[in-house]
């Protein structure tokens, strides 16, 4: 017929990878980190499920989030637990944070030809009680942050923290400066504000908000009184605590 | 009769039908230093005689955790031990990420005794030098096993292995029956009086010697145990309380405490490979 396009030569292959949607989040105090992340995961138009967690205990002092590739994700954390439970037996304590970080980094660079198709972000407390995030590129590349937000609506968050937190392109208002560290309560709303925001612009986000909270030891917990859907996850004895709270995001 | 001409090569029977080189592997099994083990409803319990080669030494680990639900005492070559318990390891960890549930215990006592079986019947292998009490708890509860060199494994109510062990199975012996109803702190007191049989003269459990591990629910003096009741060694101070419980013995022991460890017998070590 005419009018027709030529032709461009064909080939199909099988493609290893596949995006799954879905928004992650992180933010450290000053003897806290909140590691958060949405529930729905996609493909393409389709919701898959309305609830895969993304978000991970690895020690009770370390929490990892994953987003990208779900099948990919869960492996992951699955060989990153691993690891863990060898250095217990090993060394008869927990992996330090910042040793775990550096461990997932050589983790992703052994993939280096094959990639995870992971952004990784790992929070929790440090070794000397400060609340930390480290974030990771699929192939390892980190850093220590006060915060960061990955995948789908990545775009939309983090330019919000970055005023928020790190209050850019804001002035203080004169003979005050901006806080270093902002109180729990207040972290707790930036990320649910992140959240409904985000599932209100971003199709692949929404359905439900998983949110961890780590407090170091001594940490007062203020903050967390009263707050609906909160579970804590350490059980007693321990001196750093994890909770959860579960919270609905928008379906459409 | 023929015994020494029958007892090099792992895969030449004697005329009596016996495997010489496996029997000398259980030699080395009761040459390692006591250890002990038991269960009730609700708790199954681990308790070893560590050995120092003198007063400047520690004392020779004999206690491992090789997952939440299940942990070992060792008897013999500590090297050997180290190999085997890192392949349960492994064992362990892939059984959760392939089955999504832990290692029933059976299965794991199994493998190693298959793994075991094996360097007793091809040539130029041999047997492996160290046996193991091995407790877990799964589905059926909490369990018992004894791990043997020669590849057999059996399950048991109360075990022990190594050094003077028969003083301490004559005591298991006779007070088993009350095991299965006992709280923890009857059932570690029951221990401690087994594993006292195996000393020697003027020697003494102490905080630095005894090592207790447990699988089942948290006892009275325990703080931290998670809430499936994962196995956890004692030692040091955290063993005090328990020792404190022993019923001293009727018999004249030395008056004083004696805890220091005179030079120990030839042939009494656990056998440590060179590096």
């Amino acid at each position: 017929m005419p009018g027709e396009m030529a032709h461009h030569p064909q080939q199909r292959q099988f493609n290893p990878y596949s995006e799954n949607g879905g928004t992650i989040l992180a933010i450290a105090g000053r003897d806290f980190a909140v590691i958060a992340g949405d529930t729905r995961q996609t493909e393409g138009y389709s919701i898959q499920t309305r609830y895969a967690p993304k978000v991970f205990t690895l020690t009770d002092k370390a929490v990892l989030a994953v987003n990208g590739f779900a099948a990919d994700g869960n492996m992951f954390v699955k060989k990153v637990k691993q690891r863990l439970e060898w250095y217990r037996h090993a060394h008869a304590k927990d992996m330090p944070l910042r040793a775990i970080a550096r461990l997932i980094q050589t983790m992703l660079y052994a993939q280096r030809f094959f990639p995870y198709y992971v952004y990784n972000i790992l929070g929790g407390i440090e070794d000397d009680g400060t609340g930390a995030v480290y974030s990771f590129d699929p192939v390892g590349s980190y850093e220590r942050e006060a915060c960061r937000a990955a995948g789908a609506a990545s775009s939309l968050v983090q330019p919000f923290l970055d005023n928020q937190i790190y209050f850019k392109n804001q002035k203080a208002a004169p003979g005050s400066a901006h806080p270093t560290h902002l109180p729990l309560s207040t972290v707790i709303a930036l990320v649910t504000d992140s959240f409904t925001s985000a599932t209100e612009r971003h199709i692949e986000v929404g359905d439900g908000l998983e949110m961890y909270i780590v407090l170091a030891s001594g940490s007062s917990g203020q903050g967390l009184e009263g707050v609906k859907g909160l579970r804590e996850l350490s059980t007693k004895g321990e001196a750093e605590r994890v909770f959860v709270i579960r919270r609905d995001l928008k379906k459409d | 009769m023929f015994r020494n001409t029958y007892d090099s090569d792992n895969t030449v029977f004697s005329p009596q039908g016996r495997l010489h080189q496996v029997e000398y592997a259980l030699e080395a099994v009761k040459q390692g230093s006591a250890a002990v083990g038991l269960r009730s409803k609700t708790h199954s319990i681990l308790l070893a005689l560590k050995r120092s080669t003198g007063e400047l030494a520690s004392y020779q680990q004999k206690m491992f955790r090789i997952d939440d639900h299940i942990g070992i005492a060792i008897a013999g070559l500590t090297s050997d031990a180290r190999v085997l318990s890192n392949f349960m390891r492994q064992q362990a960890m892939g059984e959760r990420m392939l089955f999504n549930r832990p290692m029933p215990v059976n299965r794991i006592v199994s493998a190693i005794a298959e793994k075991a079986q094996v360097n007793t019947q091809e040539y130029g292998r041999r047997p492996y030098g160290v046996g193991f009490l091995v407790i877990g708890q799964d589905q059926s509860g909490p369990h018992l096993y004894e791990f043997s060199p020669s590849g057999i494994s059996y399950e048991y109510y109360a075990m022990s292995i190594g050094a003077r062990s028969q003083s301490a199975k004559t005591y298991l012996e006779k007070h088993y029956e009350s095991f299965m109803d006992s709280n923890l702190e009857d059932l570690i007191r029951h221990g401690l009086h087994a594993l006292r049989e195996t000393l020697q003269q003027d020697k003494e459990l102490t905080i630095n010697n005894t090592s207790i591990g447990i699988v089942g629910p948290a006892g009275e003096h325990e703080k931290g145990v998670s809430a499936e009741g994962s196995f956890r060694i004692l030692e040091g101070e955290k063993v005090d309380p328990y020792l404190k419980m022993m019923i001293p013995k009727e018999t004249n022991e030395g008056a004083g405490r004696t805890a220091a460890a005179a030079d120990p017998a030839p042939g009494d070590e656990d056998v440590q490979m060179a590096e």
